[in-house]
């Protein structure tokens, strides 16, 4: 499992479009119509993707979006505040679950 | 100047990559897919033709107070080539008996050259539109102060390197200490006036990548460069110009040091846009080296490869018909003006 992901597996994405071209298509027109400039900088879309990149953990992702950050002018400070934003709502998602445990507790306990 | 932010030339530490002859091996050595002449020829351009000629470019020599790890000119405080008074006379006698639009200005820091002013101001007496390629730090230093005012009394464009609109990326690019000193320069270019659009006294903004990858969408990223200056600092230009990182001098050794040369050449193949191929900045301008000799760009120039037989070599023996019909000459390096949105002096070209 050591090479499970390989970083030249990311550049044969469209092969997905092999079995099911009709939906890949959709979905690369999709895909691209969502990171064009919009109310959203392509500089904005593209920082947003590398914080979810990091909290689905999707390594080609990371390596794509960390790319197209810098092209899209961010810079490390800017990418490092993003990953911290995916990383405090991951981190926050789990505390707040701790609401739910204090639920389960109160409802059975004394 | 903060300490310490100066490096020395490859030149100075004697590497063999000060070599124009080993640059252009060690390029010539990074197998590519299809050649610089195949690409243009797939897009019938092949061989690559001027069209008018509309920018005499001078290159006033290689020194330079900054050391910017990217720089294809391997310029620097320790490079002594700057171009001689007979050069830069026959220069002006060409700029005032043509018709040649555009007088664009560059170095190193052309600013630094004894004779820059006197250039400046005959070619705008000529009629000449005139810009200066500015590294921005040498308007603070200590005998040049005054040049903002010059430049805005002549009326000149000026084209600003600021490869990030924060520190940490231009320091890294050009030097700790060199983004603070480029923002109290740009807002002394904007006390004159420049970048504001009442005035009409243009400032542009060169960014390049810091790193091994293709600048984006220059549109967007001006639209980015522009909100941000003006909300950190209150500084306002005008345009902001994509240059793409050529594999040449000091960025190609830190391609190679880095391990990104192959990934890198093969990036620009895969990006090779014909709008940007049709455009290329080598097809409108004629660069004249530090000594004279003519090029077809100044990436051409810094690699060596003299203008085509039997055009003119030098500045001395100027002649447009002849010119006109040269061959561009194309090597691998030049799929990095083709790449993308285009790179030229003047920013994206597709």
């Amino acid at each position: 499992m050591a090479d499970y992901y390989r970083s030249e597996d990311l550049a044969r994405f469209a092969e997905i479009g092999e079995e099911a071209g009709p939906l890949w298509e959709k979905f690369a027109a999709w895909y691209g119509a969502v990171f064009e400039e919009g109310a959203l900088s392509e500089r904005e879309k593209a920082l947003i993707a590398l914080a979810v990149a990091h909290a689905v953990q999707c390594p080609y992702c990371i390596d794509a979006y960390s790319q197209e950050c810098l092209k899209k002018g961010a810079d490390p400070e800017q990418m490092t505040e993003a990953v911290h934003v995916a990383a405090a709502i991951r981190g926050g998602a789990s505390l707040a679950h701790g609401v739910q445990m204090r639920n389960t507790v109160h409802g059975v306990g004394m | 100047m903060t300490a310490g932010r100066i490096l020395p030339t490859l030149s100075k530490r004697g590497d063999p990559l000060a070599s124009p002859a080993r640059q252009l091996e060690l390029l010539r050595g990074v197998r590519l897919r299809r050649t610089f002449g195949e690409a243009l020829a797939s897009a019938s351009l092949f061989p690559l033709r001027p069209t008018t000629l509309e920018v005499l470019q001078l290159n006033l020599g290689k020194r330079c107070n900054q050391t910017c790890r990217h720089c294809h000119v391997d310029a620097g405080p320790d490079r002594r080539e700057v171009m001689p008074r007979d050069v830069v006379e026959r220069c002006l006698e060409v700029i005032e008996t043509t018709d040649i639009p555009t007088v664009d200005i560059t170095g190193g820091a052309p600013e630094l050259h004894s004779d820059f002013r006197e250039i400046v101001a005959r070619a705008r007496a000529a009629g000449k539109h005139v810009m200066d390629r500015c590294n921005l730090t040498v308007l603070l230093l200590p005998n040049y102060t005054d040049l903002v005012g010059f430049l805005a009394e002549h009326r000149v464009e000026v084209v600003c390197s600021l490869p990030h609109y924060r520190r940490r990326q231009t320091d890294a690019q050009r030097g700790e200490g060199v983004y603070e000193e480029s923002i109290e320069a740009l807002r002394r270019l904007n006390a004159a006036g420049y970048g504001d659009p009442d005035r009409g006294l243009v400032l542009d903004l060169v960014m390049n990548p810091v790193g091994a990858f293709l600048p984006g969408s220059q549109a967007s990223l001006e639209r980015d460069w522009k909100a941000q200056l003006a909300r950190t600092h209150g500084i306002r230009f005008n345009r902001l110009f994509t240059i793409t990182n050529m594999p040449i001098a000091r960025f190609l050794e830190w391609l190679e040091a880095s391990g990104n040369l192959e990934a890198y050449m093969e990036r620009l193949v895969e990006a090779f846009n014909p709008a940007a191929a049709a455009a290329v900045m080598c097809r409108d301008t004629l660069s004249v080296g530090w000594d004279g000799r003519l090029y077809d760009c100044d990436f051409n120039q810094m690699l060596d490869l003299e203008i085509a037989d039997p055009a003119p070599r030098t500045i001395f023996d100027f002649e447009p018909v002849a010119l006109a019909r040269r061959a561009v000459r194309v090597g691998p390096h030049c799929f990095g003006c083709t790449a993308g949105g285009g790179s030229s002096c003047g920013g994206a070209t597709a």
